[in-house]
Formats: C-alpha cells, sequence, structure tokens
C-alpha cells in the first residue's frame, strides 16, 4: 500500500542542542571461527570514520563487507580489536524495525523513555506530539502489525529520535521496503533530519540512497573493509535525485565499489 | 456437523447393542442409562465435580507460576540449563502411579497432594514451550535495548517477559489435559471427595452409569478449560495471532 507521507510541518520539542560527533580511526574488528577449522572472519582492516557533529555519512560497501560492524563499534555493543572508537552515546535504528508487536504506535515510540525512566503519561504525550508530526496521529492506538512497512519504519525512527541520542546509527534502515516506498522514505528522512538534526552515521547498500541523503559518502572494499573513497556531496538541500551532480557523483561512487 | 452426526452414529450403536445384547449394565450401561445418572445424581456429582475442578484449576495455576519461574531460570543461566533440564526430563518420567501414594502418605488426604501431583504432571510442557517462547527472543531486539541503556531486568520486563507469555499459555492449554488425569490419579491413590475418588467407590457398587457419567463431566470440564485458555489467548494477546507480513 501506498500511503501519503506529509513531512513533518514543525521540529519535535525534543531536538538537542548539543549533537555528539563520532571518530573511528584505523579501527580493525575479527571475529573467531564459528567452527573448529574455519578460519576467523576479519571483518574490518584499519577502517577511518569521521562524523562531525549534525553531519550525516553514509558508509556504502558490497554486503557482508562489515557495515553493520560498524555501526555495533560506534554504539559501543562490541570493542574493537585495535584502534579507537570515539563517539557520543548513539541509537541503532536497524533493517527491521523491531517494533513490540504487543505495544501500540505510541508505546513502541516511547520505548526509550520508558527505558530511561520517564512516567508512562508523559511519554505517551511526547511520542504521540512526535507521530503527530510525522504524519501517523490517526495510527497511534495501532498494533504494528495494522501499520505498513513504510508506516512502522516511521515509528521505529520516531523511536530512535526519542531515544534522546544526539548520535544515530541507521543500517540500512529502508533495505526492507518496496522501491517505491523506499524512495517516499528517504524523501521523508532528509525532511525529518532537517528539522530534528542529528549526527548521522547510515551504512547502506542502495548508492543512491546515501548520495541523496549524505553530506559525506564513504566507501567500503569487500571484506576485510577498507576506506576505498570518500566522497563530499556538495549539494544544498532539498536535493532533487536527478540533480546532475548527484548523478555524476553516483557514477563515481559506483566506479569505485566495482574496482 | 460431521462430528455431531459420527457421534450420534457411535452413541445410537452403543445404545442398540447394550439394550439388545442382554450385557450387564455394570459392564457396559447404555448411553441412556449414563444420561439418567446424570440427572438422578446430580448433587453428588457436582459436589465432588467442585472438589476436582479445584485441584486441576489450582494445579495447572501452581504449575503454570512454576513453569514460568523455571523457564526463566532456565534462560538466564546456561549452568542451570544443563543442569537442570535433563532433571526435569528425568521428573517426567517418574510414574505418577508409584509416587501419589507416597504424597498421601506423607501430606494427607487433602488438597496438598492432589496440587503437587497435577503440578508435577503440567509442569514440564509448561517450561518446554515458554522456555522456547524467550529463546525466540530476537538478539537484535536485545541490542536495540542496549543502545537505549536499558538494564538486564528492563529488558526482561519488556521485551522478553511479554513475549514468553504466548509460550506460557500453549503450555497451559497442552496440560489441560494431562492435568484431569494427574487429579484422577491422585483420588484414587486416596481422597475422601472429588470425581476419581467417586469412580473408584461406583464401580464395586455395580453403579457403573454413574462412573462413566464422572468420566463425562471431566472430559466436558476439560473441553470448557482448554476453550477457557483459547479464549483469554486471543483477548488477551492478540498480536500474537496475526501474520507478522505486510499489513493492508
Amino acid at each position: 500500500m501506498l500511503t501519503r507521507t506529509p513531512a513533518p510541518e514543525q521540529a519535535p520539542q525534543d531536538v538537542e542542542t548539543e549533537l555528539g560527533s563520532v571518530s573511528l580511526r584505523d579501527v580493525r574488528k575479527r571475529f573467531p571461527a564459528r567452527r573448529r577449522g574455519a578460519d576467523a572472519v576479519e571483518a574490518l582492516d584499519a577502517v577511518s570514520l569521521e562524523a562531525r557533529p549534525g553531519e550525516i555519512v553514509a558508509v556504502v560497501g558490497p554486503s557482508g563487507c562489515g557495515k553493520t560492524t560498524l555501526l555495533e563499534l560506534v554504539c559501543g555493543l562490541i570493542e574493537p580489536d585495535a584502534g579507537t572508537v570515539d563517539a557520543a552515546p548513539a541509537a541503532l535504528m536497524a533493517q527491521r524495525d523491531l517494533l513490540l508487536p504487543w505495544r501500540s504506535a505510541v508505546d513502541n515510540a516511547a520505548l526509550a523513555l520508558r527505558v530511561a525512566g520517564v512516567g508512562r503519561e508523559e511519554s505517551r504525550t511526547r511520542a504521540a506530539a512526535l507521530l503527530d508530526d510525522f504524519g501517523l496521529g490517526e495510527f497511534r492506538q495501532a498494533r504494528p502489525y495494522e501499520l505498513s512497512g513504510g508506516m512502522r519504519q516511521r515509528v521505529a525512527f520516531a523511536r530512535t529520535l526519542l531515544s534522546g541520542r544526539t548520535v544515530l546509527c541507521l543500517d540500512e534502515p529502508f533495505a526492507a521496503l518496496d522501491a517505491l516506498t523506499r524512495q517516499e522514505m528517504q524523501d521523508w528522512l532528509a525532511g525529518a533530519l532537517a528539522l530534528a538534526p542529528r549526527t548521522v552515521v547510515m551504512v547502506t547498500h542502495d548508492v543512491e540512497e546515501a548520495i541523496v541523503l549524505a553530506d559525506r559518502v564513504v566507501v567500503l572494499s569487500p571484506r576485510p573493509a577498507r576506506v576505498v573513497a570518500t566522497l563530499d556531496v556538495d549539494v544544498p538541500r532539498p536535493r532533487t535525485r536527478t540533480d546532475p551532480r548527484l548523478v555524476a557523483l553516483r557514477e563515481r561512487a559506483l566506479r569505485e565499489l566495482r574496482a | 456437523m460431521i462430528a455431531v452426526a459420527l457421534a450420534l452414529a457411535l452413541l445410537g450403536v452403543w445404545e442398540g447393542y447394550a439394550q439388545l445384547s442382554g450385557i450387564d449394565e455394570f459392564v457396559l450401561p447404555a448411553p441412556t442409562a449414563i444420561a439418567t445418572a446424570l440427572y438422578d445424581d446430580r448433587v453428588l456429582l457436582w459436589n465432588n465435580f467442585t472438589v476436582t475442578a479445584t485441584e486441576i484449576g489450582l494445579g495447572l495455576l501452581v504449575a503454570m507460576v512454576l513453569g514460568l519461574a523455571c523457564a526463566v531460570a532456565i534462560h538466564f543461566s546456561t549452568g542451570l540449563r544443563r543442569g537442570l533440564y535433563p532433571l526435569l526430563v528425568g521428573s517426567q518420567a517418574i510414574p505418577i502411579v508409584l509416587i501419589a501414594p507416597l504424597l498421601v502418605a506423607w501430606w494427607g488426604f487433602g488438597l496438598t497432594p492432589k496440587l503437587a501431583i497435577v503440578a508435577l504432571v503440567c509442569f514440564f510442557p509448561i517450561v518446554v514451550p515458554t522456555r522456547d517462547a524467550l529463546g525466540r527472543v530476537d538478539a537484535d531486539l536485545r541490542k536495540l535495548m542496549r543502545t537505549f541503556g536499558a538494564s538486564r531486568w528492563q529488558t526482561f520486563r519488556m521485551v522478553e517477559a511479554p513475549a514468553a507469555l504466548p509460550g506460557l499459555l500453549t503450555g497451559a492449554k497442552l496440560s489441560v489435559a494431562v492435568a484431569a488425569i494427574g487429579a484422577t490419579f491422585a483420588e484414587l491413590a486416596g481422597s475422601d471427595a472429588g470425581l476419581g475418588n467417586l469412580m473408584l467407590k461406583a464401580i464395586p457398587q455395580f453403579e457403573t452409569a454413574r462412573a462413566f457419567a464422572a468420566v463425562l463431566i471431566l472430559s466436558g470440564f476439560s473441553v470448557a478449560l482448554f476453550g477457557l485458555l483459547a479464549l483469554a489467548e486471543r483477548r488477551l494477546l492478540p498480536w500474537a495471532h496475526q501474520p507478522r507480513g505486510t499489513a493492508p
């Protein structure tokens, strides 16, 4: 189902003024062999990455090149074997929405607030206000199974924003959606981030998604991942996909990926 | 419809055989004789039914509480999983016939040994699906909770415990039938009331029809209890029955 996705009209009330930054330097990570006799998997080979406060950095790379590992390092879920990870507290948004099926949309969006010890009523009020901004006002009480894929991702994004973390790690957030909804959600995310600025590290294997959304695109090699190119996207927002500068950058990124 | 027609046909054959073959009524009572006993002995049956229903209901409740606690303990500790699971499986092999008289000897003719036996037979079918439901919780969901700064307890309360409820109810549904058998066994081993007690006394008194009536009530109760649990499941956990794919 195709849903109209109005861009948020006003900024969510909880925009943080102090945005965090992310800095990875020469980070290496390998995982021990799963079975005896198998080789250890080298995921990251001296990867460096920088996201200044308020910057959107996209990481593109072939499937299985260690992109998710990169985000787990930023979020502090795993420790690097070598190198340094210096990042403000980050919230992770995965490819799957991971909404709790027994909670309504508003209670799902409020999850991080409840974890942080905010009272039930206040959490609901704040989550409901953000869902209104996201065009989901009439679906507040809906359970996840009653929502479309795009709607569920928007609820998940509301939950991520309400975590109060100023760094967002997006792990292929729209990969599970159909092509049309995905484009719509990319435009929607650009609008949402313009109103509620965050430092964003997003990984994707969709080069167009990276170019359209990011300030900077980091291209990774196949495993073990190394940075093969960094492209600055100096195109003002709002952007159109057919902008010749974006098209040229996309061609360049694809060339680097194939190299 | 087919089920009803089949049941009626079987009852007809049974009735015809009991009436025409001249078989003794205390060997095989006709369905009409059972119906008569059901009506004539209704006070007696009801009084004993309430005793057995209490044993089954409370026993099931005890099993659910203990089963949930045990599933959680196994879920949280690898050591317990390795140590406790074999013991649980082993406990299922203890013949109730053997242990029921012992429990009566320890705890007397009252409710306690019945609860213990019903809980013992229901425990395992409750632990297994509950623990499986806990184990199936998405690892990415736990990671998400960690990035929100959730404590282990918060993750359990907000994510794992609700996810375990469908398992708990599935276990309870599986347990209903064995609970009825367990309660009957417990009463046969020593009791002063209950449907099992009634059956035990009815046979030597040549009141076979009354014993059959008691069996009928016990089956009916099991079906009703199962239906009640299924209803509770649909009402309390509607999300557990929805496809997880794309909604309209």
